[in-house]
Formats: structure tokens, C-alpha cells, sequence
């Protein structure tokens, strides 16, 4: 299930008459370019994507880089001027009117930026939406949406009307109204970005919460880089339309592909985010008295604790199943929470 | 250099020559349509009709009480329904009962006229804007052209009387509602449709469960605006033979009758400050959900 979404050779350019230009953007015209000559905006630029089943996707830009506009042709609110995109095997470019009408009830659903709810509809009217929509008996749909509500923590609130609620109880209904429907697919645009810090901070919690126990295959927008780090099991990086990186975090931060990812990671404490395991040297051992070993999910700042405490400077790794597999010594350390020196002498 | 001060106009006898084979085309085109026309406005008249005769036919008391009942299920207001009252009374006292009655009716058959076929073409105009482009210059023009000229082609194919009357109200008051809806629905915010749409409902989901619902305190707007220009048009229709209240404003503008003029504009001022305040009322009620 390693390619639930498959993404080939996706093309979007906005605009009126501007099927010529494909021709042009294949053959490497710029956006800047484009837009100079044909008056054509080059939304999505030969995008080849895998999103594997069950894991949290992120896909990081600045604004304008075409993240919304990628998101969107996965439910066809936007139709691709080229491309293919198959999810689970289905063709979703081929799906006639009526199919892809029950392909968005069915399979995926999605949460906004700007929350999106109904405002005249009550909170518990938003949380059926998805369900109305597919004609089930009211019954059915209020159970799920009590459930939903309650699962978001916002019980008691069912009769109250969206804009008496904070961002971030919006939010929350705006996640239970996405999950009511039991969709395979979340589509999340940006969806904590409106938020404050710390309310932001406590949805990403909600969510991963979530997610442990609904393993969703969920696509997550965001321009923030420390949440995609905190959220995201891969992040795939835009700029003007194309990926110029996709990998998981980890290796984000230790290689990244070019200044523009270096730009985008250049503020992150890394030594809160880099974890053991990624700067290891792999080494077979057993334990040895007066070395400490520690957890290859531990992140730097805690490994420096630990390798401070002894006099060899340099720790044993070991994995979940308490094997050591690797080790850290002092110098690794201290590379892996410097900055790349190219970087240092760019920004000094 | 003649032309230059005198305008290079059409000859004397062509002129005339083409206003006659105008207007002897509709002519002969009213004789030969006009009485299938005239049945086709059959069923109108029997519901205006019906309508009239039910508003003489009711005892006052009756009939004030349900004015003041449907007052307060719309405006839910003391205020209003004090004034209603009053205003009814005072009406009836004045001798002017039985004008407002029909006046009443008139009114209240062309909105519902209008709501019937205004709402849709709104939704129409909304949803293409190939619609939009063609039906907004007709609305242009039937709010600007004097309300005299086209009264003449009404006249001519469906004679003087009450259709005549509605059909004319219902031109002048049409417009509002149209453009409201059709506003009204466009200014829907495009990221709620766009959750509709993303939770895969269809059209007609998305028009009644979404759209129409957030535009409806715009329609209504639009339908206060359509009773208001409809009010306004009683005089005027009442110079094709519409009972109410602006015909004893016509009798009093001939003979110069200040007092019964004055009494009866007053009244159908009433009556819009009346229907006013309660439309306006239903339309903020509409946005509870907006306050609080
Ligand atoms: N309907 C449209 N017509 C023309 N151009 C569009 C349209 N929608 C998006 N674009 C252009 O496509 C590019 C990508 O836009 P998109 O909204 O996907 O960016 P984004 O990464 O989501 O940005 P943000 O972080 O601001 O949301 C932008 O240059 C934008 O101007
Ligand atoms: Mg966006």
C-alpha cells in the first residue's frame, strides 16, 4: 500500500486559452515567463507524487507555491490541465459527473483554512453535512455526529451556531464534520494555520491523537515548518509549482536538496528535532558498564545530557526492542546540531 | 451646409408611415392573440378576484385580527402590532375599508406573482453568467421606461381592468427581487460552497441547502423592495381600471379634492410603512444565527 495516491505528470495552468502553454512549460519556461508571455498562471508543474497509505503527508511552500491548488485536484475541485491521479487504483480523472459526486462522499473529505462551516446551520447540522448529503436516514446520521461531537470534545455544544464558537472550537467541528463520514482520506488545507499558537499547538495534539487510533491517510498543507515536523511522517516540499524534495523529516533537515529548502529549515532549533537515530554510526555491541544508551526516537538536546554525563563522551543507541544498533560520539553530536557551514557563510 | 444645422431626419411621410405599420401590426396582432392571451389570464383573475372578494367578504374584526396574527408570527414585535392596529382602525373609521381591502389584494397577489417568477430567474441569473448578461439589461430597462409607455401595448391587448392592472404592478415590481436573488446567491461565501462541494453534494444540494438559505436575508430584501414599488404603482394602475385606494387619489387629482387625496395617500402610506417594518423584521430574523 506503499502508492495509495498516485500522482504522474500533473500539469495546472489557470487561465483562458492557455492549453498552448503546456507545450512551453514542458519544455522548461519559467512561471515568471509564462505569465510575461501568455498571460497564463503555471499552477502545478509536472508533479509526481507517491502518498503512501495510512501516514500523515505533508506538503510544505511558501504562499503561491500551488499547495492548494495540488490538494484540490485530489477531489477534483480544480481539474488538471495534464496529468494522472489514481487513488487506490481508481482512476480519479476519469470518474464521470455522478461518480465523482459519491467518490468526494465516500472517500475523502476535507478541512479548511477558514473553518468553512455552515453558518446557518448548528454545530451538530455542520458535523452531519457529509452524511445529509449521501441521503442516510437521520437516525444513523445524528448517532454519528453525537459520537463525533463528543470524540472533539465539544459536548453540550450540538444547538449552537458556528460563530458562537472560538477558532479553535470551529476548528474542532470542522474536524468532526470531515471524520463523520468515515472517509479512507483527509484532506487538511492549511486547516490549523488561523489559529493561535497555543490553540494550535493543542489541535496538532488532538489530531495526532486521532490519527493513532484512525490511521487516515491524511494530506496536510501547511507553510509552518515546525508543524509539519511535529505532524508530518514525510513532507513533500513546493516551490512555484514543483517538488523539489520529498522525503521524510529527518533527512529534510540533514540533506536538503537545494537553497530553497535550506532557507526554509535555516531557523529550526535542530537540536530539538534531529534524533539520534539519523546521526548514528551503526555499531553492533553489547552493553558496557559507564556508557549510557539511549532510545533512537531521542532527540539531541537530550543526547547531549546524556553524553555529557560520562567521561568517554559517547553514547550506545539502541532501538524499541532494546538492541543497540548504534553509536554517537561528541563530534557527531556537535556536526549534527551545527548548521551546514555553506549555510552558516550565506546567513552570516 | 444644411445638414449641419438641421438634422438629416427621416421624411414626414415615411415617419408616419412606419409608426402606422407599427402599431397596426400590434394591432392586428392584439385582435388576433389578445382573447387567447386574455384566457390564459384567466386563472389570475379568478385568484385575484378570489382574493378581493375574501378580503370585502370577512368581517373587519376577523379580518384585523389576522392581519395583526401574521404581523406578529413575522415581526414577532408589540411596537408593530400596536401601530397595525391603529393604523387599520383609523382606516376603517375614515371611510377608506374597503379600497385598502382591494388595494390589500393586489398587492398581495403581484408579490406572490413576483416571488414566483422572480426567485427562479434570479437563481438562473446566479448560476450562469451567460443569463446574467442577458437578462440584466431587460431589468434595466423595465425599471427605467416610464411606466405610461408600456401600460399602452398592456392596454391594448388585454383592454382596461384588473389583469391589465397586476400585469403592469408586476413589471414595475419584478426587478428587486430578481437582482437580489440573483446577488444574493453570488455573494455566498465561495469556501463554505466550496465544503459543500467537497462533500460531494450536487447541485440542487448545494442551491437549497447552501446557497438559498445564506442568501435569503438579501431575497428579502428584495421582496420589501418589490412590495414597496408595487404600493407605489397603485395610482398609476388604478388609471387602468384597478380597484383601491388610488383611485379616489386619481378622483381627488381631477377635482381637486385636497382632504381625499391626502386621506388616501396617507393610507397607502400606512400600508408600506406597515408591510416594511414586518418584512424587514423577517428578513433580520432570517440572520439570527449571525448575532449573539
Ligand atoms: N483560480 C485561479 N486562477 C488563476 N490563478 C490561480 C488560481 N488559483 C490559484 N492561482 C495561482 O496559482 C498559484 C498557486 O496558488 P495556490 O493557492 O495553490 O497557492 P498556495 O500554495 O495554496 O498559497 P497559500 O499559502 O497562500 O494558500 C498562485 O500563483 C496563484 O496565483
Ligand atoms: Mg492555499
Amino acid at each position: 500500500m506503499n502508492n495509495f495516491i498516485k500522482i504522474k505528470n500533473l500539469y495546472k495552468i489557470f487561465g483562458n486559452n492557455c492549453t498552448e502553454a503546456l507545450n512551453s512549460v514542458k519544455t522548461g519556461i519559467s512561471k515568471e515567463e509564462l505569465l510575461e508571455k501568455t498571460n497564463c498562471v503555471l499552477g502545478l508543474n509536472d508533479i509526481n507524487l507517491n502518498i503512501p497509505k495510512g501516514k500523515i503527508h505533508v506538503i510544505m511552500g511558501l504562499s503561491g507555491s500551488g499547495k492548494s491548488t495540488l490538494i484540490r485536484h485530489l477531489n477534483r475541485l480544480i481539474e488538471p490541465t495534464f496529468g494522472e491521479i489514481t487513488i487506490d487504483g481508481v482512476n480519479v480523472l476519469e470518474l464521470n459527473n455522478k461518480e465523482l459526486l459519491e467518490y468526494r462522499q465516500k472517500n475523502m473529505s476535507m478541512v479548511f483554512q477558514k473553518f468553512a462551516l455552515f453558518p446557518h446551520k448548528t454545530i451538530l447540522e455542520n458535523i452531519s453535512y457529509g452524511l445529509m448529503v449521501q441521503n442516510i436516514s437521520e437516525e444513523i446520521y445524528q448517532e454519528k455526529s453525537q459520537f463525533w461531537l463528543k470524540r472533539v470534545g465539544l459536548e453540550g455544544y450540538d444547538n449552537y451556531y458556528p460563530n458562537q464558537l472560538s477558532g479553535g472550537m470551529q476548528q474542532r467541528v470542522g474536524l468532526a464534520r470531515a471524520l463523520a463520514t468515515d472517509a479512507e482520506i483527509l484532506l487538511m488545507d492549511e486547516a490549523f494555520s488561523a489559529l493561535d499558537p497555543l490553540i494550535r499547538s493543542e489541535m496538532q495534539d488532538v489530531l495526532i491523537d486521532l490519527q493513532l487510533e484512525l490511521k487516515k491517510t491524511i494530506v496536510f498543507i501547511t507553510h509552518d515548518l515546525d508543524e509539519a515536523l511535529k505532524i508530518g511522517e514525510r513532507i513533500s516540499i513546493l516551490r512555484d509549482g514543483s517538488i523539489v524534495q520529498d522525503d521524510n523529516p529527518q533527512k529534510i533537515i540533514l540533506n536538503p536538496s537545494d537553497n530553497y529548502v535550506s532557507d526554509f529549515i535555516k531557523d529550526i532549533n535542530r537540536s530539538r528535532v534531529i534524533k539520534a537515530k539519523s546521526i548514528m554510526t551503526n555499531f553492533v555491541s553489547i552493553k558496557k558498564e559507564n556508557v549510557p544508551i539511549i532510545d533512537s526516537e531521542m532527540v539531541l538536546e537530550e543526547v547531549l545530557q546524556e553524553i555529557t554525563k560520562t567521561k568517554n563522551y559517547y553514547v550506545l543507541v539502541k532501538n524499541k526492542k532494546d538492541k543497540i544498533i548504534g553509536k554517537i560520539t561528541l563530534n557527531q553530536l556537535l556536526t549534527g546540531i551545527q548548521r551546514p557551514r555553506k549555510e552558516i557563510e550565506k546567513y552570516a | 451646409m444644411e445638414w449641419l444645422t438641421k438634422f438629416p431626419e427621416m421624411d414626414r411621410n415615411g415617419l408616419r408611415e412606419f409608426k402606422k405599420t407599427v402599431d397596426n401590426a400590434f394591432t392586428s396582432f392584439s385582435r388576433n392573440y389578445g382573447e387567447g392571451i386574455e384566457n390564459f389570464f384567466d386563472p389570475l383573475l379568478s385568484f385575484l378576484v378570489g382574493f378581493e372578494k375574501l378580503f370585502l367578504n370577512t368581517p373587519w374584526p376577523i379580518t384585523i385580527f389576522v392581519i395583526l396574527f401574521i404581523c406578529w408570527l413575522a415581526s414577532r414585535s408589540i411596537i408593530i402590532i400596536a401601530g397595525t392596529l391603529l393604523s387599520f382602525l383609523l382606516i376603517g373609521y375614515f371611510g377608506m375599508w374597503e379600497d385598502t381591502m382591494s388595494t390589500l389584494a393586489i398587492i398581495l397577489v403581484a408579490t406572490l406573482l413576483c416571488i414566483f417568477i422572480g426567485i427562479p430567474i434570479g437563481i438562473a441569473m446566479a448560476r450562469s453568467n451567460k443569463v446574467q448578461a442577458l437578462i440584466l439589461p431587460i431589468l434595466d430597462v423595465m425599471q427605467t421606461i416610464p411606466s405610461f409607455v408600456y401600460l399602452i401595448p398592456v392596454v391594448m391587448l388585454l383592454g382596461i381592468g384588473k389583469v391589465p392592472g397586476l400585469i403592469a404592478v408586476c413589471i414595475y415590481a419584478i426587478p428587486p427581487i430578481v437582482r437580489l436573488t440573483n446577488l444574493g446567491i453570488r455573494l455566498v461565501d465561495k469556501d463554505v460552497l466550496e465544503a459543500a462541494e467537497s462533500f460531494g453534494a450536487n447541485y440542487w444540494q448545494k442551491l437549497f441547502g447552501v446557497q438559498i438559505p445564506l442568501a435569503l436575508p438579501t431575497i428579502f430584501a428584495g421582496v420589501n423592495q418589490t412590495i414597496m414599488m408595487a404600493l407605489a404603482m397603485v395610482v398609476i394602475a388604478s388609471m387602468i381600471g384597478v380597484q383601491g385606494l388610488g383611485l379616489p387619489v386619481l378622483r381627488a387629482i381631477s377635482n381637486q379634492y385636497l382632504a381625499l387625496g391626502l386621506m388616501n395617500g396617507l393610507a397607502i402610506v400606512v400600508l408600506a410603512i406597515i408591510f416594511d417594518r414586518v418584512t424587514q423584521r423577517i428578513g433580520k430574523r432570517m440572520q439570527r444565527y449571525k448575532s449573539d
